[in-house]
C-alpha cells in the first residue's frame, strides 16, 4: 500500500458521476460534417495541408505540426475538405479560429496503416516520433502535446511516472468507463510510456476512493508489472497536477518549474489508450470517449466521440431538450466553460459535454458584498487568500496581487463554489490574470519603444554632428587655402577678389542653361497641378462624406495652390 | 443553438451569506437563555428593540443610497449587529440606550463606511464603546443575577420589565448589583480567598461568579455550535481564550491582595466567551488568515487581561476588540500563508523575485 | 570641573544636551549615508509610467522630454494615449490628486491602432520614415515604404507628412491569443436579476447614476 498525502483545501461537491455509468461507451452515427479546429492545444496551431475540394481518408493527415510544441491533425473519417476558414471553437471567449471542415462520404474508409507490436525492442525516439506524429496531446485538460512532456532532455531523468486517474471533477465519467472497459490497453499504454522513458523506478495511477469498478478491472492487468495503484479519498481538486503530485509523493512542485524538473512526467489516462492506440494499432488520434450527461439530455452515458464532431450531433443523439437546459458546459461544472452554441466541435481535450436543467445548476445568484468570511481560504487547494486577491482584483492593485500569488491559482473553482455571497471570484482571478499579462506585454513593448526612440534620436544626432562636422572641416579647408593665398599673395599670385570671382563663375557654369531650368519648371507645375486636382477631388469628397478631414484637405489643397502660384511665378521671372 | 455564458464554476454550495447569519442568530440562543433564566427578561427586550431599530436603520440608509432594500434586508447582517449589541448591554437598560447605541452602530460604524464588508471595526462593539463612555452610569448597573436575589424578590415580569425600560423608573435597589470583574476590581487589600469568602457572587457559584458562569457557558455552547458547522475556524476563539488563560496564570500570584483574578474567573466572567466566539469572529473586521487569526485572537486575549488587571474598566472586550480591528490590517500583512509551490511565505506587500 | 558642574545644573544639562545632539546627530548622518536608499532618479521613474508612443501631443518631442518636464513641475494630464491609467499612476508616484486628461492635448482613444501604409498608392517619398520617432517603418527612396506593426506605437505622426495620404491608422484586432475575461460587475452593485419586481423609483435612479 502506498503511502498517499492530504492536499490542504478542496471541497466536495455532489459528485453525481453514477447517471453516466449505468451503460458501456456507445458510439454514434458519422456527422455529416466534422469541423476539426487547428488549435486544440497549447503551442503553435497546425498548418493545414490539404485543400477544399480534396478527399481525404480516415486517419490521413489533414494538419501538420508547426514547431516542436505543437501537434499534427488527422482527418476523423474519410469524405471531401469542404472548408478552411473561422469557425467558433471551443474557447471561452466565444471568437472564431481557423478550422478544417470534412464533408464525410459516409464510407469511412481508413488510410493504410499499420502499428508496431513489439514496442519493447523499439527504440525511444522512434515511439516518441509515433506518439508526436499521432497528434497526441494531453486529454484531461490544457492538451500539452505529448511528446514534448515525454521527452523532457537527457539532463532531467525520469524516475517516476505519474499516471492521472483521478477525474475529480463533478458528473464526469470518461476516465472511469475507459479504464473498465479498456483497462488491458491502458496498461499497455503506460508500459509503452515506461518504455520511452526509460523505465522510471515507480510508475503510480493515482485514483480516487470513488471508482472502485475502475480500480478492480485495472488491478488483474497491473500485477507483476511494478505498476502501483494509489487509492486516495475523494476531494475536488485532486486531479490538477501538481496537487496529483503532492498527494502521491508528498514532494510539491515548485512555482514556475515542471514536474520533470523533479523527475516525474505526468499523463492523463485517456492519454495512455491514444498512445496504444498510436504504437500498437498505428492509428492516430481521431476520437475519444466523452461524457454526454446532465438532466437536459434524454441518454446520459459516454461515447467513443469522433474528434470535431459537432456538439450538436451529440445533443441531437440523446434526446436534448433546451427549454430545461440552463446552460451547455464543455468539461465539468467546476473548470468548464459554458459554450456560446452548439456549432462548436469536439476537440482532443473534451471529456464531457454536461447539459444541466435549471433544477442541477440553476442561474447564478447575484453576488452579495464579500464578508470576508475565508471560507474560500479554508477551500484553497493551494493556500492563497482569495478574499484577500478578491479585494485587490477589485482595486486593480497589480503589485499586491503578485505579492499574493495570483499567478499560482489554479481556477480550480473552489473558492467560488463555497462563497457564501456568491461572487465569481474565479472570473475576477481571470481577468486580473489578463490584465497583468496585458500590462506586462505593455511594458515591454513600451520598453522597446523608448530604446528604439532613443536610438532613433542618437541616430540623428550622430547625423548632425557629422554634417557639422564635415562643415567645420570645410570651413578650416577654406580658412587654410585663404591663409595660404595670403601668404602667397605678396609673391605674386591671385587674390582674394580672382578666388570669389573664379568661384562665381564656377557656380554659373554649374547652373543649368535657361531652357533646362525653363523645362524642369514646367514639368513641375504640370505635377502640383496634377496633385492639386487630386486633392481638390479628395477635398470635395470629404466635404460631400461630411467627413471630419475637410480641414486637413483644404490645407492640402492650399498648400498645392501656393507651391503652384510659387512656381509659375519663377517660370515668369525666367522668361523675362 | 444558443446558448447563456457563464464564467466556471457552476456549481455552487447551498451555503449563503443568510444562512451564515441565520446560523450565528440560532447559536446566540443558549447564551439569550442563560441571560434570561439569570437576569430577568432585561436581554430579551434590548434585543428586540435593537433588532427593529436596526433594520430600520439599516433600511432607511440603503434607500437613501438608492440600493434595494430588501435584498439587503435579506442578508441579516443588521440584525446580527443588533442581536450582539443587545447581548451585550446591561438588562433593562433604558430604552433609548439601546436605540442610540444600534444607530450609532448600523448607521455610523457600518453604513457610512460603506456597508456589509466595508467596516473596518465591529459596529456592534462600537456601539457599545460608545454608550460605555457616554453613560456610563446606565452601561454599568447590572442586574443581580437569580441565584444573589434577596429572598422573597424576584426579577421583573415582562410586563414591569417593560415598564422599567420604557418608563425610566429604576428597579427597586436589591434587584441591581455588581458585576464579578466590578466586585473583584474594587476589593483592592483583600486576599482572592478573603474576597471569595466574603462575596456571595463567588461563594455561590461552581466556576466564576454567580449566573455569569452560565452566561458564558452559554455562549460558549453557541460558539461550538458555529465551530461544528465551520462557520468560522478555531483560531481565533482559541487565540483569544489561550492568551487570556496564560495572562492570567502569569499574574495569578496565588490569589495575593494584588491578584487580578484566577484563570477561571477570567474566561467564565464578564463577555469573555461572547467575545472569543461571536464578536471578535466577525470576519469582515478580523485578520483574514489562519494564521492571523491567531495572532488576532491572543492579541484581544492579551488586551482583554492587560485592560481588566490594570485599566479602568472591568471588563473591555469592546476595547480590546477595537483595538484589535486597527490592528488587523497590519496582522495580515505578517501573516499571509505559504502558498504551494513556495518556499517562504511573504509579507502581503513583497513581491517575489522574478528570476 | 566636576564642582562646578555638580553646583550649577544648568551646566550639566547643556553638556548632557549637546552631547546627546552631537551624538544622534552623528548616527543619523552615518545612517543616512549606510543605508542611502539608491533610487532612480524622478524621471526615470516618470518616463517608465509614460507609454512610449514618443506622439507627442503633450507638446514635447517625445516622451521623456516630458517625463522631464513633469519632473520640473508641468500638470501630469497632457498624455492622451497613456489616458486616465498613466494619469493616476503618476498621480500615485508623485503623490498629487489625479486630474482629468486635459482634452487640448487630444483624446484617449478606446483602441489601440498601428499604421498602415496602402502600399500601391505609396510613392516612397520618405517622409514618413523621417516622421517615425521609433523608427517603425521600412523603406528607401522611390520604394515602397512598409509599416513594421509590432514596432509600431500607434502616435500617427507619419499620417500627417504623408504627401499621397496613403497612411491609414487601423484598430489592432483583439486575437484568441491575447483574449482576456472581462471584470465582473462589482457585488453590492445592482444587478439585473436582485431589481425583480421590487422598487420601481429607485431602480430609475439606478440606472440614471
Amino acid at each position: 500500500m502506498n503511502r498517499t498525502w492530504v492536499t490542504p483545501g478542496g471541497v466536495h461537491p455532489p459528485e453525481n458521476k453514477h447517471q453516466s455509468v449505468t451503460q458501456q461507451i456507445g458510439s454514434l452515427p458519422i456527422p455529416d460534417k466534422l469541423v476539426i479546429p487547428l488549435s486544440q492545444h497549447i503551442g503553435a496551431a497546425a498548418a493545414a495541408c490539404v485543400e477544399v475540394g480534396q478527399h481525404v481518408l480516415k486517419g490521413q493527415l489533414i494538419a501538420e505540426a508547426a514547431g516542436v510544441v505543437s501537434i499534427p491533425m488527422h482527418a476523423p473519417t474519410s469524405g471531401t475538405i469542404s472548408a478552411i476558414e473561422h469557425r467558433p471553437i471551443a474557447h471561452a471567449s466565444g471568437m472564431l479560429a481557423p478550422c478544417i471542415e470534412i464533408t464525410s462520404d459516409g464510407a469511412d474508409s481508413w488510410i493504410e496503416h499499420q502499428g508496431i507490436s513489439d514496442y519493447e525492442h523499439t527504440s525511444p525516439e522512434k515511439l516518441l516520433e509515433i506518439v508526436a506524429n499521432a497528434g497526441i496531446t494531453g486529454m484531461g485538460g490544457a492538451g500539452f502535446p505529448s511528446a514534448v512532456k515525454l521527452n523532457p532532455g537527457r539532463q532531467r531523468p525520469i524516475d517516476t511516472l505519474i499516471i492521472n486517474a483521478t477525474e475529480c471533477e463533478p458528473y464526469i465519467t470518461a476516465d472511469d468507463s475507459a479504464i473498465r472497459e479498456r483497462a488491458g490497453e491502458i496498461v499497455d499504454g503506460i508500459k509503452i510510456l515506461s518504455a520511452i522513458l526509460g523505465h522510471p523506478h515507480n510508475i503510480l495511477i493515482g485514483i480516487e476512493d470513488n471508482k472502485p469498478e475502475a480500480i478492480a478491472a485495472l488491478q488483474p492487468h497491473v500485477e507483476s508489472t511494478g505498476i502501483s495503484i494509489v487509492v486516495f479519498p475523494t476531494k475536488y481538486p485532486s486531479g490538477g497536477e501538481k496537487q496529483l503530485i503532492y498527494i502521491l509523493t508528498g514532494k510539491e512542485l515548485p512555482a514556475g518549474k515542471l514536474p520533470a524538473d523533479l523527475g516525474m512526467v505526468c499523463i492523463n489516462i485517456g492519454t495512455t489508450y491514444a498512445i496504444k492506440r498510436a504504437v500498437i494499432d498505428g492509428e492516430p488520434l481521431i476520437s475519444r470517449v466523452t461524457t454526454v450527461t446532465g438532466e437536459a439530455v434524454g441518454t446520459q452515458r459516454n461515447y467513443d466521440v469522433l474528434i470535431g464532431t459537432p456538439v450538436s450531433h451529440l445533443l441531437a443523439h440523446n434526446q436534448f431538450d433546451q427549454e430545461r437546459c440552463s446552460r451547455v458546459i464543455m468539461g465539468g461544472p467546476m473548470m468548464g466553460f459554458s459554450l456560446p452554441s452548439a456549432e462548436v466541435p469536439v476537440v482532443k481535450t473534451t471529456n464531457c459535454i454536461l447539459a444541466p436543467s435549471y433544477a442541477e445548476i440553476p442561474e447564478d445568484e447575484p453576488a452579495q458584498p464579500c464578508i470576508r468570511c475565508g471560507m474560500c481560504a479554508e477551500a484553497c487547494p493551494v493556500s492563497l487568500l482569495p478574499q484577500q486577491l478578491f479585494w485587490y482584483a477589485q482595486a486593480q492593485d497589480h503589485d499586491r496581487l503578485e505579492a499574493h500569488n495570483l499567478f499560482d491559482c489554479i481556477e480550480c473553482g473552489a473558492c467560488s463554489y463555497v462563497c457564501p455571497s456568491n461572487i465569481p471570484l474565479v472570473q475576477y482571478y481571470r481577468s486580473a490574470k489578463g490584465e497583468i499579462r496585458q500590462a506586462h506585454d505593455e511594458k515591454i513593448r513600451s520598453d522597446h519603444a523608448r530604446e528604439r526612440f532613443e536610438f532613433h534620436k542618437a541616430r540623428i544626432e550622430q547625423a548632425e554632428q557629422e554634417k557639422e562636422a564635415k562643415r567645420a572641416a570645410r570651413r578650416e579647408a577654406a580658412q587654410q587655402a585663404k591663409s595660404a593665398t595670403a601668404t602667397n599673395g605678396s609673391s605674386g599670385g591671385s587674390s582674394a577678389a580672382d578666388i570669389i570671382a573664379a568661384a562665381q563663375a564656377r557656380a554659373a557654369a554649374k547652373q543649368a542653361s535657361p531652357e533646362d531650368q525653363r523645362a524642369k519648371l514646367e514639368r513641375t507645375i504640370a505635377a502640383t497641378e496634377q496633385r492639386l486636382q487630386l486633392a481638390e477631388e479628395k477635398l470635395a469628397e470629404a466635404v460631400a462624406s461630411n467627413s471630419d478631414k475637410q480641414s486637413v484637405f483644404s490645407a492640402a489643397v492650399e498648400n498645392t495652390r501656393q507651391k503652384l502660384e510659387q512656381s509659375k511665378s519663377k517660370l515668369a521671372e525666367l522668361a523675362e | 443553438m444558443a446558448f447563456k455564458q457563464v464564467t466556471s464554476p457552476h456549481a455552487h454550495s447551498a451555503q449563503n451569506t443568510a444562512k451564515v447569519m441565520q446560523l450565528v442568530l440560532l447559536a446566540t440562543v443558549p447564551g439569550l437563555i442563560a441571560l434570561t433564566w439569570q437576569f430577568g427578561w432585561g436581554s430579551f427586550i434590548n434585543i428586540a428593540l435593537a433588532s427593529v431599530t436596526a433594520v430600520s436603520c439599516e433600511a432607511a440608509i440603503m434607500r437613501m443610497r438608492g440600493r434595494s432594500v430588501s435584498f439587503y434586508l435579506r442578508d441579516y447582517s443588521a440584525v446580527v449587529t443588533a442581536v450582539l449589541l443587545g447581548l451585550a448591554l446591561p438588562p433593562l437598560a433604558p430604552w433609548w440606550i439601546v436605540v442610540v447605541g444600534t444607530v450609532f452602530s448600523i448607521v455610523v460604524a457600518k453604513q457610512l463606511y460603506g456597508g456589509l464588508g466595508y467596516n473596518p471595526f465591529n459596529p456592534a462593539m462600537i456601539g457599545y464603546v460608545v454608550l460605555l463612555i457616554s453613560f456610563p452610569i446606565q452601561m454599568t448597573t447590572w442586574i443581580t443575577p437569580l441565584a444573589l436575589l434577596p429572598l422573597g424578590t424576584v426579577h421583573p415580569g415582562l410586563i414591569e420589565s417593560l415598564q422599567i425600560v420604557f418608563s425610566g423608573y429604576t428597579p427597586a435597589d436589591g434587584v441591581t448589583g455588581a458585576t464579578p470583574l466590578d466586585t473583584f476590581k474594587h476589593s483592592s487589600g483583600l486576599l482572592a480567598d478573603q474576597i471569595y469568602a466574603r462575596e456571595p457572587l463567588f461563594n455561590q457559584a461552581m466556576l466564576a461568579g454567580a449566573g455569569w458562569e452560565w452566561v458564558n457557558l452559554g455562549f460558549l455552547l453557541g460558539g461550538l455550535i458555529l465551530l461544528s458547522q465551520r462557520i468560522f475556524t478555531w483560531h481565533g476563539p482559541v487565540g483569544m481564550l489561550a492568551a487570556l488563560t496564560l495572562m492570567s496564570l502569569i499574574f495569578w500570584d496565588g490569589g495575593s491582595s494584588s491578584s487580578p483574578g484566577s484563570p477561571l474567573m477570567h474566561l467564565f466572567s464578564g463577555a469573555t466567551m461572547m467575545g472569543a466566539f461571536f464578536i471578535l469572529t466577525d470576519p469582515v473586521s478580523s485578520a483574514v488568515s489562519n494564521r492571523g487569526r491567531l495572532v488576532f485572537g491572543a492579541l484581544i486575549g492579551v488586551l482583554v487581561y492587560v485592560i481588566r488587571a490594570w485599566g479602568n474598566y472591568p471588563d473591555a472586550v469592546a476595547f480590546a476588540v477595537l483595538l484589535a480591528n486597527f490592528a488587523a490590517p497590519f496582522i495580515d500583512n505578517y501573516t499571509l500563508p505559504r502558498t504551494y509551490g513556495h518556499v517562504d511565505r511573504r509579507r502581503a506587500t513583497e513581491k517575489e523575485d522574478q528570476s | 570641573m566636576i564642582e562646578l558642574i555638580s553646583q550649577h545644573p544648568i551646566f550639566a544639562a547643556l553638556i548632557a544636551m549637546v552631547g546627546l545632539s552631537i551624538l544622534f546627530g552623528g548616527l543619523l548622518g552615518y545612517a543616512a549615508e549606510k543605508f542611502k536608499v539608491e533610487g532612480d532618479p524622478i524621471v526615470e521613474q516618470i518616463d517608465e509610467l509614460l507609454p512610449q508612443t514618443q506622439c507627442g501631443q503633450c507638446g514635447f518631442p517625445g516622451c521623456r522630454p516630458y517625463a522631464q518636464s513633469i519632473a520640473d513641475g508641468d500638470a501630469i494630464n497632457k498624455c492622451p494615449p497613456g489616458g486616465q491609467a498613466t494619469i493616476n499612476a503618476l498621480a500615485n508616484l508623485l503623490g498629487v490628486p489625479a486630474p482629468e486628461l486635459d482634452q487640448e492635448h487630444g483624446q484617449e482613444s478606446e483602441v489601440k491602432t498601428v499604421a498602415y501604409i496602402r502600399e500601391d498608392e505609396c510613392i516612397g517619398c520618405t517622409k514618413c520614415i523621417q516622421a517615425c520617432p521609433v523608427d517603425a517603418i521600412l523603406g528607401a527612396a522611390k520604394l515602397m515604404h512598409t509599416v513594421i506593426a509590432d514596432e509600431c506605437t500607434g502616435c500617427d505622426l507619419c499620417v500627417e507628412p504623408c504627401p499621397v495620404d496613403c497612411i491609414d491608422m487601423l484598430p489592432v484586432e483583439e486575437t484568441i491569443a491575447d483574449w482576456k475575461w472581462s471584470t465582473p460587475a462589482k457585488p453590492g452593485q445592482m444587478i439585473a436579476t436582485d431589481r425583480r419586481g421590487e422598487l420601481g423609483s429607485n431602480t430609475v435612479q439606478e440606472d440614471a447614476a
